[in-house]
């Protein structure tokens, strides 16, 4: 799915008057199939950038299309169609805890999906080969038939991922998808969500903390300060000069020295730092 | 600094001491008269008149009336009972579950993004409104109504629960669906889903259990309700309850009042095991 944000500012729902815009007057073109990571200190507007891209915050100023569509000047119905085409995963797993991992996953079909079906599918699952396909891609294939409350943070975290695989959306929104895993963990779940983006052909945002793993799996990085755009380059020209610069405020965020030019990422001894935010 | 208090820290005085004594005495002011506007004079409990009918009374609860017969006759009424509870919710669920689902507010489309549309708005207003009637007005009125509609016996009380329990059970719904945790649904939502299929997979599965609870909780007041509506004519053991106590017959009354704290008991028991298996 093609992206367009022409001068697009948003605020949080609960904001007040007086707070800054979490967005300022945003331009950013993405193209089909783009993978595309999104880095900056806390509370640059990541998360509400994506929420303005998943159309779950509706701009206060500028225009956001969607394959060349105004989501906004869409009618209730197709606009909720558009959503269905589009998967947005929170940082924190939405999983109902006494749901069990392979209804959790099987939720992200429900666009696709009738009334009819979705609850016959409440009585006996269909679709199992395909929740245990995306679930094995995160290395959870044992844990089909488990209650989500039974799961650790990690596992939760990598179920709502599994879920994302299972939408099939032409656009793929993912929250900080790093935030409960360990490093191992953390790269081959990147590695999965990449691969099946590009295997789907799916456009990929996600926001990233961890700043060498995001340089080291994707293509494009945008670096947002305080609601506006520092740069938007490919990774090999995000210079350790241009990520002191995002983050001045927040060295720590660094986890050391990040990669030079043309040396990609050997993140094999960087310490997991920084996981719950 | 603390020279004019006694020395060392056990002479510090608390500070807020006054400010209780106070509100104690302004409490019993403003209470007083209200007490005096309820008649409440429990003396007169104690007074040797009232005392020795009293104790009359109760000393016939002392043997509760056990002989087959009458205890066939109880049998029979607790299972009627139990049927006007039971049916009465029934069809009350089938009243609240509609309106609480046209009422809840994270189930709206327009209140995903922003501030909930002006029509959706309006509906979930008017629905609440609703409720707000049907449980407003007394089960005993709508049985006294229904009486006089169906004449004497069960279905007026059954019809009874049905609206005032659909109106208490809609808007508790309703709260509990939106107190809690909305994370899940929402998210489907934002996805795409359907607002029925955002309520089986997200809504459901999170406050099942408390929805349970609530509904085991109301069939307890049902049944605790349906003998009330027996004075009225609607059948059950508050029938036999009301003619017993109009001959003064207190063994009988004893029996079952008993049936009716097993009853409660059972539900209790009913609730807490539904909890477990679905907490």
């Amino acid at each position: 799915m093609k992206i367009g944000l022409q001068g697009v500012s948003a605020r949080h729902p609960a904001a007040r008057k007086a707070d800054p815009s979490a967005l300022l007057a945003l331009d950013l073109q993405v193209a089909a199939g783009e993978q595309i990571a999104v880095i900056g200190p806390s509370g640059a507007g990541k998360t509400t950038l994506l929420h303005v891209m998943a159309c779950a915050l509706q701009p206060a100023s500028g225009r956001i299309d969607l394959d060349g569509r105004d989501p906004w000047a869409l009618s209730q119905r197709d606009l909720q169609r558009l959503r269905g085409e589009l998967f947005l995963a929170p940082q924190v797993p939405p999983l109902p805890p006494r749901q069990r991992v392979v209804t959790s996953v099987l939720a992200g079909r429900l666009p696709r999906i009738g009334l009819a079906q979705s609850l016959r599918s409440l009585f006996y699952p269909r679709g199992i080969a395909e929740a245990d396909a995306a679930l094995a891609r995160f290395d959870l294939g044992d844990k089909l038939f488990e209650r989500v409350d039974r799961l650790s943070g990690g596992e939760r975290q990598r179920v709502g991922l599994a879920r994302a695989l299972v939408a099939r959306a032409r656009l793929l929104l993912v929250d900080e998808p790093l935030s409960a895993l360990d490093p191992t963990r953390a790269r081959q779940a990147l590695a999965s969500l990449t691969q099946a983006a590009r295997d789907s052909g799916a456009t990929l945002v996600t926001t990233m903390h961890d700043v060498p793993m995001a340089l080291q799996h994707f293509p494009r990085i945008l670096g947002l300060q305080g609601g506006a755009l520092l740069f938007d380059l490919p990774a090999g020209a995000v210079t350790p000069e241009r990520l002191r610069m995002l983050y001045a405020a927040q060295l720590d965020e660094l986890q050391g020295p990040p990669p030079t030019h043309g040396q990609v990422a050997v993140a094999t001894a960087t310490p997991a730092a920084l996981h719950c935010r | 600094m603390s020279a004019a208090m006694p020395a060392g820290p056990a002479g510090r005085r608390d500070p807020a001491w006054a400010g209780r004594v106070f509100w104690l005495l302004a409490a019993a002011v403003v209470l007083w008269p209200l007490l005096v506007l309820a008649e409440f004079k429990p003396w007169l409990l104690l007074s040797p008149a009232s005392l020795k009918s009293t104790l009359r009374f109760l000393a016939d609860f002392l043997t509760p009336r056990l002989d087959a017969e009458f205890l066939f006759l109880v049998a029979r009424e607790t299972w009627r009972t139990l049927a006007i509870a039971t049916a009465g919710l029934a069809l009350a669920w089938l009243i609240a579950v509609p309106l609480a689902l046209l009422s809840v507010r994270v189930l709206s489309l327009s209140g995903l993004a922003g501030r909930m549309g002006a029509a959706p708005a309006l509906l979930r207003f008017s629905v609440r409104a609703v409720l707000v009637v049907l449980r407003s007005v007394p089960e005993l009125i709508w049985a006294l109504v229904f009486v006089r509609v169906v004449g004497l016996g069960v279905t007026a009380g059954v019809l009874a629960i049905a609206l005032t329990y659909g109106g208490m059970l809609g808007k508790v719904y309703a709260e509990i669906l939106d107190s809690g945790d909305t994370q899940a649904t929402t998210a489907l939502l934002r996805n795409g889903a359907g607002r029925l299929q955002a309520f089986f997979y997200g809504l459901l599965p999170t406050s099942a259990a408390e929805l349970t609870s609530y509904t085991v909780y109301r069939w307890e007041c049902a049944i605790r309700s349906s003998a009330v509506l027996g004075f009225v004519g609607a059948g059950g053991l508050g029938q036999q309850i009301d003619s017993s106590m109009k001959m003064f017959n207190g063994g009988e009354v004893s029996t079952m009042l008993l049936v009716f704290v097993a009853l409660v008991a059972l539900a209790d028991r009913l609730s807490a095991w539904l909890r477990e298996a679905l907490g």
